[in-house]
């Protein structure tokens, strides 16, 4: 059932259209992909090139940091609102780190990124993260097992 | 010649900022940075907002025109190299790890982009996850290289 009272869809396409210029600009500007989990995940590996790799992984990372607070000079935060524990906050950050690493991707550099260059590889991922999401939300939600 | 390609630098520099920020906003706008709408959109089987599939379907044609742009180009708008992946190899690692990641996702409404925003904000919990979900990656570095 199609929950529409939640459905924003104006916010949603605008945010869509920004979260696309902003890979586009890394990609045009410096042939990167713009995922997050690569590009936080290859810090770890700043010793092999560390002219190329740190200095514009870590800007794309304080840009991210930033966004919060330039949003709030002009608008007032959106409501986030999150009922985790801090065992489960845990828990999901070890997943989502182990998962994005070994998958070599998250909801941007495959979702985004990957289905804008029409890569099967990443459609191969996206369609496995989003049924293991909603998957895993129904048995977290609806169950009653956990 | 020193000082052009300190330019070059500075101006990769600011394009991955200008990248991070434009798409840490767009985060904010689409809802993808409030859990319980991440939650929404992934409880397909309960009260479903599809509002983040929209987030999706606006983002990646505008990166499939980037891209595409790019793949007859060969080089950026810089005229430098790419460094796309090259990848196309469908395996078991991309496929559990991208499960593990959709099940961590489901689990606390967050993916690594969002988590990070947040945790510009000064938001605590994403203390937790973040620093999980760096040891997540690094152990799988780890294991990889043994």
């Amino acid at each position: 059932m199609i929950d529409w009272t939640s459905f924003t869809p104006g916010s949603a396409i605008i945010g869509g259209l920004l979260i696309g210029v902003a890979a586009s600009l890394l990609a045009l500007f410096n042939g990167r992909i713009a995922g997050i989990s690569g590009i936080v995940g290859a810090l770890f590996h700043w010793k092999s090139a560390p002219q190329e790799h740190l200095p514009w992984r870590i800007f794309f990372i304080l840009g991210l940091l930033l966004s919060g607070w330039v949003y709030q000079l002009f608008f007032t935060l959106p409501e986030i609102s999150s009922k985790s524990s801090m065992t489960t906050l845990i828990i999901a950050g070890l997943l989502v780190g182990i998962g994005t690493r070994l998958g070599s991707g998250c909801t941007s550099g495959h979702g985004v990124c990957g289905l804008g260059r029409l890569s099967f590889r990443s459609l191969v991922a996206t369609i496995s993260f989003m049924l293991a999401g909603f998957v895993a939300c129904y048995f977290f939600l609806h169950s009653g097992i956990l | 010649m020193l000082f052009f390609l300190a330019q070059w630098n500075f101006m990769r520099l600011v394009i991955a900022l200008l990248s991070g920020l434009i798409l840490g906003l767009g985060l904010i706008v689409s809802g993808m940075t409030n859990p319980a709408k991440v939650i929404g959109f992934l409880d397909l089987f309960g009260a479903w907002d599809p509002s983040l599939m929209l987030v999706m379907g606006s983002a990646i044609p505008v990166t499939f025109f980037a891209f595409r742009y790019l793949q007859q180009k060969q080089t950026t708008l810089l005229n430098e190299e790419l460094h796309l992946p090259g990848t196309r190899q469908i395996d078991l690692p991309l496929i559990i790890g991208s499960l593990l990641f959709g099940i961590g996702w489901a689990f606390a409404g967050y993916c690594p982009g969002p988590a990070l925003v947040s945790l510009g904000l000064g938001s605590i919990d994403m203390v937790y996850f973040v620093l999980a979900m760096l040891i997540g990656m690094k152990s799988v570095d780890l294991v990889r290289k043994s």
